[in-house]
């Protein structure tokens, strides 16, 4: 048995509205993602909570990690190299459900999400890949050319 | 001798930990997810296991970036329940099985898995909701339990193939284990799903019906499957386990 063929580079960048945390972002993010660790305990989530640009200068972030964190900006923390497991301690910090930070994600109210997931969730059809090379996988698009043969 | 005699698979939602510390399980949004259970939780009782080796991942409860370990067999005597941000989850300590432990990994590093050995980690909603899941609410879980992290947090978790491999080694470990003990698999983390960016909320119920069959007939189809390939039809969080 023999392991997948990965292919070398960043081609995960193709899939739309999806930050992947790899060693680039874990780089860039560590000092965010540092602060955001730091809110499990309660009395930092306390001394945050009560004056949150002071507890903030004990992290060298740079300043766009920092707006996007007192402006609670969830994808940009994605882009700046926040991790959402990481930046999920922040939501919780505010008392917020996971599902609140998932629907500010995506731009849709709390309710609309849930709905969205009651449903079914989001579909993968047209959010595989941003250039169209990627938009079906491999093993249905050759099961399709066969039942187009078929036909023909 | 020891034997492995079960492999269970589950979800760790950390909602579903809510809805059970909250008392909610009887409502009419949950009822149907833990119905789903009962069978299992059943069986759990009759045969009684000794030990529970479970294999979940961590989510940046144990382990922040200044370690990421790709796995992470924890050989302590116990295992804490994390703070996740909104205090430690209402459940009894996790108890460790260090003597086995300490075993399978000295047996699977002989065997070239590069493992790191945990001796002092909390635990999360990753290897606790699957244990409310098949035990219940008891004041202590019934068997020691052997955590494994496998690392999800970092692009690239290990590949499918790695994983399989592990879980072969893991298996000779335990068979070579002297004591007679009857030993359960959990194996814990979600279908398809993506809980960040705006394509959260992905679900792609097509690909995990597929998933789920190949893991019986076929898994050397999912071993061989690329991580674009999981990210892309599955969430960039989703089909780990």
């Amino acid at each position: 048995m023999t392991p997948a063929k990965q292919t070398p580079g960043k081609d995960y960048d193709d899939i739309p509205g999806t930050y992947v945390f790899d060693a680039d972002r874990s780089r860039l993010g560590y000092h965010l993602n540092m602060f955001c660790m730091s809110l499990m305990k309660v009395e930092n989530r306390k001394a945050f909570k009560e004056n949150e640009a002071k507890y903030l200068d004990q992290f060298p972030l740079t300043p766009e990690q920092r707006e996007a964190i007192l402006k609670r900006q969830y994808n940009r923390l994605l882009e700046l190299g926040g991790n959402i497991y990481f930046t999920a301690k922040l939501g919780a910090t505010d008392g917020h459900p996971f599902q609140h930070l998932a629907a500010l994600m995506t731009g849709a109210t709390q309710q609309d999400y849930a709905d969205m997931m009651l449903r079914g969730g989001r579909t993968v059809e047209g959010n595989r890949s941003r250039s169209g090379k990627n938009e079906r996988p491999k093993i249905k698009a050759r099961a399709r050319s066969k039942g187009s043969k078929r036909r023909g | 001798m020891a034997r492995i005699i079960a492999g269970i698979t589950s979800s760790h939602v950390p909602a579903i930990g809510a809805a059970i510390d909250n008392h909610r399980t009887n409502e009419p949004y949950w009822q149907r997810v833990f119905e789903g259970f009962e069978r299992s939780k059943e069986w759990m009782a009759k045969v009684k296991p000794d030990v529970v080796i479970g294999v979940y991942n961590d989510h940046a409860s144990a382990f922040s970036v200044e370690i990421i370990p790709t796995f992470a067999l924890g050989c302590a005597a116990e295992f804490p329940p994390a703070d996740e941000g909104w205090g430690p989850r209402p459940v009894p300590v996790v108890q460790g099985h260090p003597k086995l432990a300490a075993h399978i990994a000295q047996s699977v590093i002989l065997d070239e898995f590069d493992l790191t050995i945990v001796n002092k980690m909390e635990v999360d909603h990753g290897l606790t909701v699957p244990l409310n899941l098949m035990f219940g609410t008891p004041n202590e879980w019934p068997c020691p339990v052997i955590p494994l992290a496998v690392n999800v947090v970092m692009y690239p978790p290990p590949t499918g193939h790695r994983c399989f491999m592990l879980g072969r080694a893991i298996r000779k470990a335990v068979e070579s284990y002297p004591e007679d003990l009857k030993v359960v698999v959990f194996g814990t983390g979600g279908m398809s799903h993506q809980i960040s960016g705006q394509r959260a909320g992905l679900i792609n119920s097509k690909f995990d019906h597929a998933f789920l069959d190949n893991l019986t007939k076929n898994p050397g189809k999912l071993m061989r499957m690329s991580h674009l390939e999981y990210m892309r039809e599955a969430g960039a969080e989703g089909e780990r386990w």
